[in-house]
């Protein structure tokens, strides 16, 4: 879908377009009608997300909005979480083909404790912005023929009790009043009587004043259009009845609810708010309702997502980037990251290296300071052996001195003893 | 997706009227551009289509400024018709082809597309985008000299070279001078050479209408259209008329037997206005903007690989894949270099061992050494000892003998005399 360039407002005379008057009839006039021919040959699309507490009648009043049976179950009531489900149609009313998507809500408000219950609504939401914008960035992008996912209106079911909002309402309608067009309307509203209905509307109107919340306020800038929107603003929320059944009232079939005590007709405007939740929802501000989605909600997100990444619009010099320099910057950065890492791991390596080859040099130190130790020992050792060796060869060689000094003393008493054992033989014999 | 029926009315036939709405209530913007030789009649074609003097006397035209060198000037106007505002500018290009040496007089033509291209993408990508004008060139009128003849080289180049950054709708200027059938030759010979050349002009696209197809075929058969323009109202037959007054004749602006004018007219402003928008927005500003990111993306070194996978993402994604890739290379890189230390580390744990092992070896050996030698120590002194105390119980037995002679000589003295 074209969204036209959102301009500032061309009425005033910006960038000296001066204003000349026409001669006669040009054409250009058609371009309006141009645009519609386009739009109309491409189609429309529009996504509703329903949020309310299983039973509350979503399904119902969808399916009585849009005259039509949508798909789905009843959802039972012991759902773990909360969870969306979204379904995709084609409608097509005379020439006009619409693509819509419904998503629900499953088991909203059945949980015991309901804290995180708007966390999966918030992400969805979130999750169709991240879509469009990542087709937005893409080098090669095909932004006229993309399915727009994004939530265009958000229909907040609240329960009929006729007091106030329940604290989940106002929990889970503050989270997203910034991220969608919040359209809250009074679900099963035949369970009102028209007094409490009109203290439930006021008290339910100042409860959001006095928290802040942001509903989707019809636009009243366009005169065609101002005057019905205002006075429906005034309307909100709506007290809806959603019914698929009909009952023959007169001689004409309505959709209605039968009571023992009465026909409650949805379509009747004395009963209840559908026919103007009907009017405003689809006949005439759907397309504001996209346009709002587009240039607001969308840009929000958009610009928290950019300046959470690093984005910003000047430079320190307050001089305005181009898109290359933010580009080319964001790249240097990010390639100087990678190289940093690359870096540290590099280093940490080294340093390990070194430890370890200390490590291994100490060891190896340890190893022969022990082994010269050994070798110490053993020269000492040797060199005792040595002594000892040296001793006995001492010993030996006194000893045979004596051996060789007291054998010649032998020899020689034997030479002198025999000598006298020969004179006293001689003198025996004479 | 489920196609589903209706059973009544729902009322969403009433959005292209609240589209309607909406766009009235914002206003158009258009930017048409005309280029050609001076004296063909740009000037006076504007005029003659919006029914204005866009070049007045407080406003004169390029037309009667002498310039030097090809300018490229904008004139911005509002113009307001049936209820839909119009901001209308039209770029013009004087001194183009006016030169001796025309060599890169497209070249200012082609910057200023560009810079338009430029500021538009610049504002769409800034973080806090609001109001962003499109000031892009939507349509290119090229005005072609009535030689009779053929293309001119210029006409040849400059087309070419703007065919995919603009809509070049090309048109004979000045048609009046040709006769319908010097004309019909002149178009026919113009087609030729553009197709010769593969010049992708404007192309009116098909509608799923059958009557609006063949409308626009038999526009397809007449293009290029020749035009007239005029600044002057005449009267023909009662009528008042733009025309030229020549002795012979009135040549009508308006007459479709006279010339184009009103395909051209009806085709530009009244039917296919929005299409050229359209045009430009899809295509030529996307093709800008696709090169000009991967330009930055791709830092010049462009891998023909790598870059069919890269188109389909943005910058940033890009980035974020380039970084799981950076991730994963790492992790490679940090195994293998623990691998090599791992190895390195075994290595050097087992030459210290051997090491060890070797110098063990020896110790003991030495002590073997050692032993050996004490033994035979051992055995040597025992030995000695053995001798020495075999030696001595000798000597002590010699002893004990002399002893035992000395006494009996004592006591042979004593008994008798020794003789």
């Amino acid at each position: 879908m074209q969204y036209e360039n959102i301009s500032a407002d061309m009425k005033q005379e910006g960038e000296g377009a001066r204003a000349v008057p026409l001669a006669g009839h040009v054409g250009f006039d058609s371009m309006p009608d141009q645009l519609v021919n386009k739009s109309v040959n491409h189609g429309f699309c529009f996504n509703i997300l329903c949020v309310g507490e299983t039973g509350l009648g979503k399904s119902t009043l969808m399916d009585t909005l849009f005259n039509t049976k949508f798909e789905g179950e009843p959802t039972q009531h012991n759902q773990p979480g909360v969870q969306l489900k979204s379904n995709t149609y084609e409608l097509q009313e005379s020439n006009v083909r619409l693509k819509l998507t419904v998503v629900n809500t499953v088991g909203f408000g059945d949980q015991i404790n309901k804290e995180d219950s708007y966390k999966s609504i918030v992400e969805f939401i979130d999750t169709q912005f991240e879509a469009y914008l990542q087709e937005e960035l893409k080098i090669k992008r095909t932004l006229h023929s993309y399915h727009d996912t994004r939530i265009h209106a958000c229909l907040y079911f609240i329960a009929p009790t006729g007091h106030s909002l329940k604290s989940l309402d106002l929990v889970t309608m503050k989270k997203l009043d910034s991220k969608v067009n919040i359209i809250p309307i009074i679900a099963k509203s035949d369970a009102i009587s028209k007094s409490e209905l009109t203290k439930f509307k006021i008290k339910i109107t100042s409860e959001l004043v006095s928290n802040g919340v942001q509903i989707y306020q019809f636009p009243t800038d366009d005169e065609t259009v101002a005057e019905i929107n205002a006075t429906m603003n005034g309307h909100l929320p709506f007290a809806v009845v959603g019914s698929t059944e009909e009952v023959k009232i007169g001689n004409k079939m309505v959709k209605a609810r039968q009571y023992p005590w009465g026909t409650v007709q949805v379509e009747n405007e004395n009963h209840c708010d559908f026919v103007k939740l009907r009017e405003m929802l689809i006949r005439v501000n759907m397309e504001d309702l996209r346009e709002q989605t587009h240039t607001r909600h969308y840009e929000l997100y958009r610009r928290c997502k950019l300046e959470e990444m690093g984005f910003k619009d000047t430079d320190p010099d307050c001089k305005p980037f181009s898109l290359q320099e933010t580009y080319e910057a964001k790249r240097n950065e990010f390639m100087g990251e990678l190289q940093k890492k690359e870096e540290e791991m590099r280093q940490m390596f080294v340093q390990r290296v070194k430890e370890k080859e200390a490590e291994l040099k100490e060891a190896e130190k340890e190893l022969h300071e022990k082994f010269d130790r050994l070798k110490k020992l053993h020269q000492d050792e040797k060199k005792k052996l040595e002594d000892k060796k040296k001793s006995l060869d001492d010993e030996l060689n006194g000893f045979k001195q004596k051996k060789t000094a007291a054998e010649l003393l032998q020899s020689q008493a034997q030479q002198a003893g025999g000598s006298t054992t020969l004179k006293r033989d001689k003198e025996r014999k004479k | 997706m489920r196609p589903l029926n209706l059973e009544g009315y729902v009322g969403f036939a009433n959005l292209p009227n609240q589209v309607y709405r909406k766009s009235v209530k914002r206003g158009f913007e258009f930017t048409l551009m005309v280029v050609g030789e001076s004296g063909l009649g740009k000037s006076t074609l504007i005029n003659s289509l919006f029914l204005t003097d866009l070049y007045s006397k407080d406003y004169p035209g390029p037309s009667l400024r002498i310039k030097k060198t090809v300018q490229v000037e904008q004139s911005k106007v509002l113009v307001k018709e049936g209820g839909v505002q119009l901001t209308l500018t039209i770029v013009d290009t004087p001194g183009f082809g006016d030169a001796v040496d025309n060599s890169n007089c497209w070249q200012p033509v082609i910057n200023y597309i560009d810079s338009k291209c430029e500021d538009f993408l610049n504002a769409e990508s800034r973080v806090n985008r609001r109001l962003m004008p499109d000031n892009r060139v939507h349509c290119c009128l090229y005005f072609i000299a009535p030689s009779g003849h053929g293309l001119k080289p210029l006409d040849i180049e400059f087309m070419k070279r703007l065919h995919d950054k603009v809509n070049v709708i090309p048109l004979i200027a000045k048609a009046d001078t040709l006769t319908p059938e010097e004309c019909q030759l002149f178009k026919k010979q113009i087609m030729k050479e553009i197709q010769e050349h593969k010049i992708k002009i404007y192309e009116f696209p098909d509608t799923e209408d059958d009557e609006d197809n063949k409308l626009i075929r038999k526009i397809k058969e007449r293009m290029p259209l020749a035009v007239v323009g005029s600044n002057v109202v005449i009267e023909v037959n009662g009528k008042k008329v733009r025309g030229r007054q020549y002795p012979w004749g009135v040549a009508e602006v308006e007459n479709g037997e006279h010339c184009d004018f009103t395909v051209l007219r009806n085709m530009l402003i009244r039917t296919h206005m929005q299409d050229l928008k359209d045009v430009t927005n899809n295509v030529h500003y996307e093709n800008y903007r696709s090169k000009k990111l991967a330009a930055v993306t791709c830092n010049g070194g462009v891998d023909i690989s790598k870059t069919k996978n890269q188109m389909t993402r943005s910058p940033l994604a890009q980035m974020e894949e380039e970084r799981r890739e950076h991730v994963m290379k790492m992790k490679k890189m940090e195994t293998e270099m623990e691998q090599v230390f791992e190895m390195k580390v075994k290595e050097k744990k087992q030459k210290l061992k051997d090491s060890e092992a070797e110098l063990e070896r020896r110790h003991e050996q030495m002590k073997k050494n050692l032993e050996a030698q004490y033994k035979e120590l051992e055995e040597k002194r025992r030995h000695y000892e053995e001798e020495k105390s075999n030696w001595e119980a000798q000597q002590r037995i010699l002893e004990q003998q002399k002893l035992d002679a000395s006494k009996t000589m004592e006591k042979n003295k004593k008994k008798g005399k020794i003789f």
